[in-house]
């Protein structure tokens, strides 16, 4: 069953006065970022989205997570049309956006603070998270005292406070250091996998997308739309050792070879394109 | 700002503080010390001049005599009134031209030009309007006080993080909570700033007030001890507006330190 469906998603925005933009060869002041963005999100399964740098991913999630309103089409959450942000999303952020001010207890606290539910409930839902990622002598600690692994924890803590059935997550990983990443990596699929949370997940990396997702939808150079979907037939539960093996680069080498055209389209500087690969 | 890590007070840190305060200290003992020598000497016809112990012994006479306890008192009010006032009405008046673009637009001239003004050279009109008491330096008070705690408000409003309205929307927050969860912290650091920045212009307010035209009041007392040549009581009085000015601001300072705790040292310094 679907919960997620877009169906011929289009997206435009108009530029500042005197801006341009090249939208397939055509100089326009609108720039088309998602053009006939069509995707179908199973009910629990964990979706990745990679695709190039400016492909529309971010645009996509905002329009799912109810922050930005489609040019054209529709995408139905559990087939309603969505409209406004819905009380079954939760968005983690590719910069935390933790709140400075707020201990790690309390920004854990804000979704539910903000839906209006009781201070002990609150507490009690909040403390359990922060157990749930090791961070329990952390709650009262500023933003600023925890390390960058600690603050991203405690961002997708706070996502998952409301208890969302849609998780969209940003590129989560992407400003943390190699070891962390692949031990909140594990610890996401981990948590995950006890969940029937449905989940929207963009990277740029092919590890992290093969690592976690049942499928990879590679999205197109802008105007982005689903250019591939690649079902990845590694085994559930996950852990950490399932990246050595070979299996995991078979799947590996579909999604570079569905991304690579992609990426080197986008990129005038090709230079960066085997970045991807790694 | 995550980036920023927190260096614990070490011995070093300990140290220069200790060295600082020495060298502060020492510029402030050598000035006292040449003014009483320059005093006694006699190079400079000492009723201009004062001198260090003089000052002390004037302080001493008005303290016993009451007339500082009664001028102090007056002053005290008169700031405290003023000072009131411009937080109680400049507060919610940043907030909204800042938060309001419309508002902004409306008043927004309208508040420059009054804040281009010189308030002080409003005191005649304020005296003929008011008299001589302490309305007239009510007044000045709250007009000098006022805008910066309207402009570092507005400002405050400006630098609200657009990713964290964004979180908030994404829990489906309302304006209102937005305005409560996000606008209000951010604002924060801003009042006190504004709140640090008020007291010193509004000092300065009510003591010209009361130089210029009034009957009581340090600013008075001064005024008519140097009419009257009475250096030291000058001097006198104007130590006590500068431990005052100084109290002030290390309190709000304080205030400041207490409701930043989550901002990292080094971004308090
Ligand atoms: N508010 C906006 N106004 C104008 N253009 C925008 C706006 N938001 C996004 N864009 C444009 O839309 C395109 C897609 O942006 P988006 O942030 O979705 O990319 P992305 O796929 O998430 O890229 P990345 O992988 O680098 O995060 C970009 O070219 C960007 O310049
Ligand atoms: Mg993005």
């Amino acid at each position: 069953m679907d919960i997620i469906v877009s169906k011929d998603l289009k997206k435009k925005f108009k530029l500042k006065h005197g801006q341009r933009v090249n939208n397939n060869g055509v100089i326009s002041n609108e720039i088309v970022v998602l053009d006939g963005f069509d995707l179908k999100i199973k009910k629990g399964e964990f979706l990745v989205l990679v695709g190039p740098s400016g492909s529309g991913k971010s645009v996509f999630l905002d329009i799912v997570g109810g922050l930005s309103t489609p040019t054209s089409g529709v995408v139905y959450l559990d087939d309603k049309i969505v409209e406004a942000p819905s009380a079954k999303t939760g968005y983690v952020f590719q910069q935390y956006a933790l709140f400075p001010w707020r201990t790690a207890l309390s920004n854990i606290e804000f979704g539910l603070e903000s839906r209006g539910v009781p201070p002990e409930e609150r507490v009690k839902t909040a403390r359990e998270l922060l157990a749930l990622f090791g961070l329990s002598d952390f709650e009262d600690r500023f933003p600023y005292q925890l390390s960058g692994g600690m603050q991203q924890r405690v961002a997708i803590a706070r996502a998952l406070a409301t208890k969302p059935e849609v998780l969209l997550m940003d590129e989560p990983f992407a400003a943390l250091d190699a070891q962390t990443r692949e031990i909140l990596q594990n610890e996401l699929i981990r948590i995950w996998e006890g969940t029937d949370t449905t989940v929207i997940f963009v990277t740029h990396s092919i590890d992290e997308a093969v690592f976690l997702a049942d499928r990879v939808a590679v999205v197109t150079a802008r105007p982005g739309k689903i250019k591939d979907i690649i079902e990845i037939d590694l085994p559930r539960p996950r852990d950490g050792d399932i990246r050595s093996r070979c299996e995991f680069a078979t799947n590996r080498h579909k999604v570079w070879d569905a991304l690579k055209a992609e990426v080197n389209k986008a990129q005038q500087d090709w230079k960066l394109a085997p970045a991807f690969a790694s | 700002m995550r980036l920023l890590t927190v260096l614990p007070k070490s011995r070093v840190a300990q140290r220069e503080k200790i060295i600082s305060l020495a060298l502060g200290g020492s510029v402030i003992l050598l000035f006292l010390i040449g003014w009483e020598i320059l005093f006694q000497s006699k190079i400079v016809n000492p009723l201009f001049i004062s001198a260090p112990s003089r000052v002390v012994l004037a302080g001493i006479t008005i303290i016993k005599d009451g007339t500082l306890l009664h001028h102090l008192g007056i002053s005290a009010r008169e700031f405290a009134l003023g000072y009131g006032a411009a937080v109680v009405v400049g507060f919610p008046i940043g907030i909204i031209l800042g938060w309001f673009k419309l508002a902004r637009a409306t008043f927004g001239p309208f508040i420059a030009a009054m804040q281009a003004t010189p308030r002080i050279a409003l005191m005649p009109l304020f005296i003929i309007w008011f008299g001589l008491g302490m309305t007239s330096k009510i007044i000045i008070v709250l007009l000098s006080a006022i805008f910066p705690l309207i402009v570092n408000l507005q400002v405050a409003m400006g630098t609200i993080d657009a990713d964290l309205v964004q979180v908030a929307r994404s829990y489906g927050a309302t304006r209102w909570q937005i305005f409560r969860t996000i606008a209000l912290p951010t604002s924060v650091p801003f009042l006190i700033t504004g709140l640090r920045l008020a007291a010193g212009r509004g000092l300065l307010g009510v003591i010209v007030a009361e130089v210029f035209g009034g009957a009581e009041g340090i600013g008075y007392m001064i005024q008519y001890a140097g009419s009257t040549f009475q250096t030291d009581k000058v001097f006198a009085g104007v130590l006590v507006v500068a431990v005052t000015g100084i109290t002030l601001d290390v309190v709000l300072d304080r205030l400041g330190r207490h409701f930043g705790k989550w901002r990292s040292e080094a971004a308090v310094h």
